[in-house]
């Protein structure tokens, strides 16, 4: 019993370190620690999740039953990375410029970004993958039982349901593990270093165990490797006895299935982080191949040997050192086989989640919500959860799918079984990434062929006799047609189960898939995509490109809010805005711009989704010339120049528009300024003149009555007064922007300032009123009050007097983001028109002609303020009326009590 | 982005990257090729050893992975790709 206790510990140790290294590798990776996080030996052993634990104890196995067979099932990896030239260099560089997030993504970006083909594969790959879920989950269970049964000699003390437990365990486990470090970003594209790292490591893991069991089996047990090859010799399957068929077949199918399996597609193509790293994957990966199954064959020939005759083979690796008492050996192995399981376990989920929640909810949850969101992030919350969701759903249906076949071996067969599941995937696929004239019905033909069969020929008849399929369909075929038997097609008497479904399923598929795309006629979008994959050598920039007019940008902004959160969502537009010399939140909707903001939101939402999307809005992709050019190849050197002259004078145009746009901008506060300074002369003038005229007075007349002589004084005096304020203004204006001004810091509550702010504004009236948001208002701050309240008044008498709606509503909404606080203030009149927003906060500026009589300095006013106190005032677009966010730095407040 | 014509003869450099772009398509098939071979020692009068077929299978794979890494050791990123396409058929024709 002692030895079971030593391998809880060594289990519990195990997962503990797991977690620690994903926590650390992704807590450098946000530190920007991520050299050695990137490296190719990384990416290397992060492919390995292609060894399972079916692999792992599997292999043996199936030596034992097959001899050298079993060996294809790694010779066909080996050829594709030996081959990455022709198609990885390909399929990582595609999914790298499309910014794909899972193999569902890619098949339907590539035929126009059609959500009907992704939902396809997605479902396809939830077929197929559940079952090798339960197998990894059986595996571990099963290598445990085995523990215990040599722990404790005598009645077997694994009964079924102590092994259900265990599989629970592990699959919770695993969950939990997958969340974590696999939902952390809604992005799909960015990288999960931790996931990623931990893979790694269990790579390593996985293949010190399997050698220390060879060497310890060759050198230990077989006395050398003389002696070994004696062993293989004499033993079972010392004839080569393997038919061709199969040979070909298996390889064949393990490198069709290295391609397409969901998992491979995450860490090789999704997960990639230079394309170079391929270059060393290229030769590394077939060598850790080579290492994997060095010693399958010298463990299956001992083990048949040495074990007692009806021991379970596929545990030879396990039972071996238990049976020698190497019991720290055993642990090794048994580490070696949990590392095979949970790795694979994490990925599929991680992939299989990815497609389920952008393929099937997030579809489904747009349509039916339509547009209800306005300004939030909830969509993303959405998408999020539905990921985890996905994750726990997908490793629930592995553990129920293991409950219900009862661990039996219908299972060891599942493996191969999956592969020609996934395989199913390649035409499409391969015909997407070579062949222009491939089209989404000849996918959508080959896909649903190939699937069929595979489900009829061998997915169902796996269950056994009269699961799924009577006995009698067996033998004779649906309603006696003998040529329709699953398992002799056609007449197709006498094969391998496995070998008779892939022929079938793939002649099906890939005939469906020629057909469909000759006869059908691609959509524009599919061309260009088509393009842009074929040719993705020469054309490394995103198709489809997008024209759009400037009133769509706030458009834009708002759905990009309700998808990507709205902080995150400002900082895109403002830096693109910033990148083409624009201030404030809108950038031109540039096709450039519109691609960005696209592969932004495929990140989140997938290709398809947020295609859709932009079209909406956007109203269509408009072909650009540069896009023709990739599908009229002909003409191109001729086409070419001409686009390049093309897109030139488009951007010629577009600075000229910029350059109208300043030119404009100048003119207007020219304008401004000369308004201003008559105003400013007659403001100055007025005062004066009556100073004048009654000092004149007061001086040559003499007899002057006192009340007169008072009257005259005060009228003097009040005129002064009046000058001074409005020099007291321009003078503060100058101070602010000179930087001479001393703050002068208190401390207060957000809720007395504002407070403060409307009192002094004049208060509520019938005609205004201000919504408030008490509850968020309670934050300390630590700044020039007295400033920050000049601001605040500002803006909300700007709202009690320019806003047109009867009754104003002033909404003030406070809100603290990261070490940002931010206050705005959004009325529910017109707005500002586009045009003046460039404007309002420049001096001397007043939108209108003085309806309200200000002098126009309010604004620059408070502008100056902010940025002394470090922070900035700005206009929002995209709101419901005029609105105005002020935003002040985190130490310029100290932390909610 | 425009495709100017080509000269005929390349610098020895670009050229000897050509070839070894050349030999990155070729052996993977080789591979495919050479690991059938075990299936052809049936014939002979009591059938293969799965031993010399091991043997066989693992010393090929050891050279498969020495003359893989040879040869990208020659295919650094971004080089030769364009020409590189002009060769694999099937591209560019719809």
């Amino acid at each position: 019993m002692t030895v079971l206790n030593i391998l809880v510990l060594v289990c519990m140790l195990y997962v503990v370190l797991l977690f620690a290294v994903a926590f650390g590798a992704d807590r450098a990776a946000r530190q920007g620690r991520v050299r050695w996080l990137r490296s190719p030996v990384v990416y290397t052993l992060s492919l390995s999740i292609y060894c399972t634990a079916w692999t792992f104890y599997g292999a043996v196995g199936f030596a034992a039953r097959s001899g050298l067979e079993f060996v294809t099932i790694y010779l066909g990896p080996t050829l594709v990375m030996i081959g990455w030239w022709w198609t990885l260099r390909r399929l990582v560089r595609v999914g790298r410029s499309q910014r794909i997030t899972s193999i569902a993504d890619l098949i339907s970006s590539r035929y126009g970004k059609s959500n009907l083909l992704a939902v396809l594969v997605t479902v396809l790959a939830v077929i197929g993958t559940t079952p090798y879920i339960a197998l990894q989950l059986q595996s571990v269970t099963l290598s445990f039982s085995a523990f215990a049964a040599f722990a404790e000699p005598g009645p077997p003390v694994a009964p079924l349901a102590d092994m259900q437990s265990t599989a629970l365990w592990v699959a919770a486990g695993l969950a939990v593990f997958t969340i974590l470090f696999g939902t952390r970003n809604l992005d799909a594209n960015e990288r999960h270093h931790g996931v990623v790292m931990a893979i790694a490591m269990e790579a390593v893991v996985k293949l010190c165990a399997l050698l220390a069991v060879g060497i310890f089996v060759v050198w230990g047990l077989a006395g050398g490797v003389a002696a070994t090859l004696d062993r293989i010799e004499t033993s079972e399957i010392a004839r080569f006895e393997v038919s061709g068929g199969r040979w070909v077949g298996l390889t064949m199918l393990s490198a069709m299935a290295f391609l397409c399996l969901p998992r491979m597609f995450q860490v090789m193509v999704v997960e990639n982080e230079d394309e170079d790293h391929l270059r060393t994957a290229a030769w590394a990966f077939p060598g850790y191949l080579m290492l994997m199954s060095l010693f399958v064959l010298p463990i299956a020939a001992v083990g048949l040997e040495v074990m007692p005759a009806g021991t379970n083979p596929d545990l030879f690796v396990l039972t071996l050192p238990l049976m020698e008492g190497r019991d720290g050996l055993a642990i090794l192995s048994f580490l070696g086989g949990f590392s095979s399981a949970t790795s694979m376990v994490i990925v599929a989920a991680i992939a299989l989640s990815t497609m389920v929640s952008n393929h099937v909810v997030m579809p489904i949850w747009l349509h039916y919500s339509g547009g209800a969101a306005m300004v939030s992030g909830d969509v993303r919350n959405v998408a999020l959860t539905a990921r985890r969701i996905s994750i726990i759903g997908v490793l629930f249906l592995g553990y129920v799918y293991f409950r219900i076949s009862g661990g039996g071996t219908a299972l060891a067969a599942m493996g191969l079984i999956a592969f020609v599941g996934v395989a199913q995937f390649l035409p499409s696929l391969m015909g997407g990434l070579f062949w222009r004239g491939a089209t989404r019905t000849g996918a959508l033909a080959g896909l649903s062929a190939g699937a069929l069969v595979w489900l009829y020929c061998l997915f169902l008849p796996s269950f056994g006799p009269s699961v799924f399929l009577s006995e009698t369909l067996h033998a004779e075929g649906p309603w006696g047609i003998g040529w329709l038997r699953p398992y002799a097609l056609f007449g197709a008497e006498g094969m391998d189960p496995m070998l008779h479904a892939l022929m079938w399923s793939l002649m099906m598929n890939v005939g469906a898939f020629l057909l469909g795309s000759l006869l059908s006629f691609p959509q524009p979008l599919e061309r260009l995509q088509g393009a842009q994959f074929v040719n993705v050598f020469d054309h490394s920039g995103t198709p489809g490109g997008w024209s759009g007019g400037m009133a769509q940008s706030e458009d834009l902004l708002i759905m990009a809010q309700r998808i990507m959160g709205a902080r995150e969502a400002q900082d895109l537009f403002s830096a693109a805005a910033a990148r083409q010399g624009v201030a404030g939140y809108l950038p031109e909707p540039s096709p450039d711009f519109l691609q960005e903001l696209e592969r932004a939101l495929a990140g989140s939402v997938g290709a398809a989704t947020a295609h859709a999307m932009i079209a909406q809005i956007v109203g269509g992709a408009a072909v650009s010339v540069r896009d023709l050019m990739a599908v009229a190849d002909e003409t191109a050197q001729i086409m070419e120049y001409s686009s390049q002259l093309e897109a030139k004078s488009q951007e010629l145009a577009r600075t000229a528009r910029q350059l109208r746009q300043a030119n404009e901008k100048l003119t207007q506060i020219s304008v401004q300024k000369d308004g201003f300074l008559s105003q400013i002369s007659h403001e100055l003038r007025t005062p004066m003149t009556s100073i004048r005229a009654f000092s004149e007075i007061l001086r040559d007349t003499d007899d002057l009555s006192a009340g007169d002589k008072h009257k005259y004084a005060a009228i003097i005096h009040d005129e002064t007064v009046r000058l001074t304020r409005l020099l007291d203004d321009l003078l503060d204006l100058s101070v602010l922007e000179n930087g001479q001004v001393d703050l002068n810091v208190q401390s207060g509550t957000l809720g007395a300032l504002i407070d403060r702010a409307v009192r002094a504004a004049g208060g509520e009236t019938e005609h205004f009123a201000v919504r408030r948001d008490h509850e968020a208002e309670r934050v300390d701050l630590s700044t020039d009050l007295d400033r920050l309240a000049q601001v605040f008044i500002n803006l909300v008498s700007n709202a009690r007097k320019y806003c047109d709606a009867d009754p104003a509503v002033l909404s003030i909404r406070p809100a603290v983001t990261g070490d940002q606080l931010v206050v705005d203030f959004v009325d529910n009149g017109g707005g500002i028109p586009t045009e003046m927003q460039a404007v309002i906060f420049e001096k001397f500026s007043r939108i209108g002609e003085t309806k309200a009589g200000g002098a126009g300095l309010g604004l620059a006013i408070c502008r100056e303020i902010m940025a002394r106190l470090g922070g900035h005032v700005s206009y929002l677009p995209g709101q419901t009326g005029a609105a105005f966010r002020v935003s002040l730095p985190v130490s310029a407040r100290m932390a909610a009590q | 982005m425009s495709r100017e014509r080509v000269s005929v003869f390349l610098a020895r450099r670009s050229y000897r990257r050509r070839r070894m772009a050349d030999a990155a398509r070729l052996l993977p098939l080789a591979g495919g090729v050479l690991f059938c071979v075990p299936l052809l020692w049936k014939a002979s009068d009591e059938g293969a050893r799965t031993v010399g077929a091991m043997i066989y299978i693992f010393v090929l794979w050891v050279l498969l992975v020495v003359v893989s890494a040879l040869v990208s050791r020659h295919l650094r990123h971004g080089d030769g790709e364009r020409e590189g396409e002009e060769g694999s058929g099937g591209g560019g024709m719809e």
